[in-house]
């Protein structure tokens, strides 16, 4: 073997091994950090594992909005069927109201409440992220829909 | 009236770019000149006629115009001049003529400078970047019309989302779509090369200035993007991995290959068909970005369209603009004749290759994380995120090796590098990163962390061996040095730059929720935050509940922090406005969460070493591009040339 061919080797190796390097990373990493997009009526129906961190989203329900002490809010996301309480300490988003479509990241506990590490709300009030806004409708039409989304829809 | 006007020359327009893109295509195939010359005065028609519809659509948003619906749904009497002319772009319909607006000042552009090409190149080009502008005329003209009216014209406009009143905003989407357009010259004279044949270092003279100026606009765009996004999300980020954030960071890793790859190509004459091929994706990505941008198929800040028959179109476009050139490249890029010689590793053409896998891995694993969550969707797999730690865990990595290269940019030679150079040239800026990557950290901070001092030491590398080279030429030649090596130098050290803001920003970054009553104070990363109260406040179209803060350290107030809470009246939308005490090596960031209680908000500190070196990072390398792009070769040559063709013209008459 001469020497350029063996070095040519050495690089198209060399070369091999990093795509394989960069390939098993992103495989692990993508499959650490997928998340899913669940709904409230799944997760009262207990078919959502606990103690993984998922996405939950729907409606901040009417009148559930309760704050502690400190910065702890406890509140209700519902979809058309069901409601899940929601534990969250921190600030909440602008757009954040009774009645308006959010998405929380977190875990569930034991007790069937949803731990939230953060809590989005869209940017525009006019606007629903389509994952809410598809839950949302029922076989009747868009009925758990708020007014104002379902005149721009 | 006037809009009447905007839209007619938009139809116009529509009707130049045609025969921009197919007269000089059938003077071609004839042989016809005649035909060929079509394209520069119909380029430059359908400049004018776009620039008259722009200039229609923004006197109807400064004259408060609400008959016209893309206005009366983006604009309102109550909104200062200034952001009721950026408002033009602040939507779906506006913010497509200001990309058309500025693909018509590009060939504008290239039709100008190109007079010393080749007659059949330069039409050739101009075709091609007509027919990508018909395509986006048809578009607009047909899914959505600017201009369209409505009756009866409501009184008063639904006012321009708030989160784009921000002066960043009037920058960074002209800039940004600056970038992305550029790109479309590349492709532009790659697509041109397939149908010539001719991929020499002459295509590769006119091509480098033109791929730079996209590059430096697309970098300028984005670094203001990540500025913008920083000061008014309140969320005290910069980089959120936001899907269409990705979607103008693809195109900018791929269009860094591109750039570093021509320069392979010219000096040595091979990579022809990888420059050609980085070419077509560089802007096969831009267009893929508008596509997830416009399509409505993505949920983000950005995304304010969602309309399938948009996207259905878009997506058909960009099907045949890529299926297309694609069969072009796989016709033609065999004949382009590949080099002979091996590349060697210790070599710059090996350096650069090795720069090019890089860049095209990481943009790869950029594009699996964005798109497959919109796959997974479509084959009902589930609705599935992929969240930021993918990005990080995949492009640190990837890139960490890229910086590390270009310590060796400068030193290694073409052809062949000898490894005692490289070890007698690099081993004094090797210890000086080690020790400014070190100290950095401690003396400005007074912390130090493994994770943290790493990235110093690389940014510091990639700094100091860029210097080295300066430093190094200056003491040989005392000549002052070619603008390409200093755009080279200054981009390479702003990529230095901004790795050591990243590094330190994610180390030692830190924030914290508290709730605050008037007459309280906090200590947080050693600094005193007291809080006086909110006061009331107006703007032109908003109210505010401005907050009042001062912020000592070690006993001596430094700063008052003016963070607010408005109300948007018309739109009845809510922004945070946050307050930011600003310095070199750290930003003490606050924003008012929400009324609690006995006149107590919820309050958000934010501690950022290093932040702004992020952005001056970028702004370096996109001046070093700036410079680079006025180097004399790029001129020069064309003047000779210019002067040539006229002396031979008048020879031609004498005789």
């Amino acid at each position: 073997m001469t020497r350029t061919r063996r070095r040519r080797l050495l690089l198209v190796g060399g070369l091999f091994v990093g795509l394989a390097a960069a390939v098993a990373l992103s495989l692990s990493a993508f499959s650490q950090n997928l998340m899913y997009f669940h709904q409230p009526s799944q997760i009262v129906a207990g078919k959502v594992p606990l103690n993984t961190r998922f996405r939950i989203g729907g409606l901040v329900k009417r009148g559930s909005v309760q704050r502690g002490r400190g910065l702890t809010v406890r509140f209700s996301i519902a979809d058309c069927k069901a409601s899940v309480p929601v534990l969250f300490k921190g600030t909440l988003p602008d757009l954040f109201r009774p009645g308006q479509g959010v998405i929380a990241y977190g875990k569930l506990n034991s007790k069937g409440q949803f731990i939230a590490d953060s809590v989005l709300a869209k940017h525009d009030q006019n606007y629903m992220s389509p994952a809410v806004a598809k839950e949302l409708k029922t076989k009747q039409g868009n009925s758990c829909m708020p007014a104002n989304l379902q005149a721009s829809r | 009236m006037i809009p009447e006007l905007g839209h007619l020359a938009l139809v116009l327009a529509l009707c130049l770019a045609l025969v921009q893109a197919i007269l000089p295509v059938y003077g071609f195939v004839r042989s016809r000149p005649d035909y060929l010359g079509v394209a520069a005065p119909a380029a430059v028609g359908q400049f004018v006629m776009l620039g008259l519809s722009f200039c229609s659509l923004a006197y109807a948003f400064y004259a408060n115009d609400f008959s016209v619906a893309y206005v009366a749904e983006n604009s309102n009497t109550q909104l200062p001049w200034f952001y009721r002319i950026a408002a033009v772009w602040g939507a779906h319909e506006g913010s497509l003529l200001l990309w058309m607006m500025l693909l018509s000042t590009w060939s504008v552009a290239v039709a100008f400078a190109s007079r010393s090409l080749p007659r059949d190149v330069s039409s050739c080009v101009l075709a091609v970047m007509g027919s990508i502008s018909s395509g986006f005329l048809i578009f607009t003209l047909f899914t959505s019309n600017p201009f369209a009216r409505v009756f009866p014209a409501p009184a008063q406009g639904r006012d321009l989302n708030p989160l784009l009143q921000d002066p960043g905003m009037v920058f960074h989407p002209p800039m940004l779509y600056m970038g992305y357009v550029g790109f479309c010259v590349a492709f532009a004279f790659a697509i041109t090369a397939l149908i010539t044949g001719r991929v020499d270092s002459a295509w590769t003279r006119w091509t480098r200035p033109w791929t730079l100026a996209a590059w430096m606009f697309l970098t300028t765009g984005i670094t203001l993007g990540s500025w913008w996004a920083y000061n008014e999300l309140g969320w005290g980020g910069w980089w959120f991995w936001d899907p269409v954030e990705n979607a103008s960071f693809m195109p900018w890793l791929v269009g860094t290959a591109l750039i570093h790859s021509l320069a392979v190509t010219e000096k040595r004459g091979i990579f022809k068909s990888w420059t050609v091929l980085l070419a077509i994706t560089a802007f096969s990505l831009c267009l893929l970005g508008t596509f997830l941008v416009r399509s409505g198929v993505l949920i983000s800040v950005h995304a304010f369209v969602t309309n399938p028959t948009r996207g259905i179109y878009i997506l058909s476009f960009f099907g045949v603009v890529v299926g297309s050139s694609l069969v072009l490249y796989a016709v033609r890029a065999p004949r382009f004749e590949a080099g002979t010689e091996p590349v060697e590793v210790l070599s710059r053409e090996g350096l650069l290759l090795l720069n090019n896998i890089f860049l095209v891995v990481a943009a790869a694993a950029v594009l699996i994380g964005t798109l497959y969550p919109i796959l997974a969707a479509g084959l009902g797999l589930g609705r599935i995120s992929v969240g930021p730690p993918y990005f990080d865990k995949v492009f640190v990595p990837l890139t960490a090796p890229l910086v590390v290269l270009i310590g060796a940019a400068s030193v290694m030679a073409w052809k062949r590098t000898r490894p005692q150079t490289l070890r007698s040239r690099l081993w004094l800026p090797l210890l000086l990163a080690i020790i400014v990557g070190v100290l950095l950290p401690w003396v400005t901070l007074g912390t130090w962390g493994v994770a943290a001092v790493a990235g110093c030491v690389l940014g510091s590398w990639a700094i100091v061996s860029a210097l080295e080279d300066v430093v190094r030429r200056v003491r040989g030649s005392r000549l002052m040095l070619p603008r390409q090596i200093m755009g080279q130098t200054l981009a390479h050290v702003g990529v230095g730059v901004f790795v050591i803001g990243v590094s330190l920003v994610s180390a030692f970054g830190s924030e914290r929720d508290v709730r605050m009553a008037p007459g309280q104070s906090v200590v947080f990363a050693g600094y005193n935050f007291t809080f006086h109260g909110v006061e009331e406040q107006k703007g032109p179209n908003y109210t505010s509940q401005t907050g009042e803060f001062t912020v000592a350290h070690n006993g001596r107030v430094i700063s008052h922090l003016h963070p607010a809470k408005r109300h948007y009246v018309e739109s009845d939308a809510l922004m945070t406005e946050s307050g930011i005490d600003d310095g070199v090596f750290r930003d003490l960031y606050l924003s008012l969460g929400e009324p609690l209680a006995d006149k107590a908000w919820s309050v958000r500190i934010y501690y950022r070493p290093f932040v702004r070196w992020i952005w001056a990072g970028g702004f370096l390398a996109a001046l070093g591009g700036l410079l680079a792009l006025s180097d004399k070769r790029y001129w020069r040559r064309q003047k000779v040339r210019h002067s040539a063709r006229v002396r031979a013209s008048t020879q031609t008459v004498d005789a």
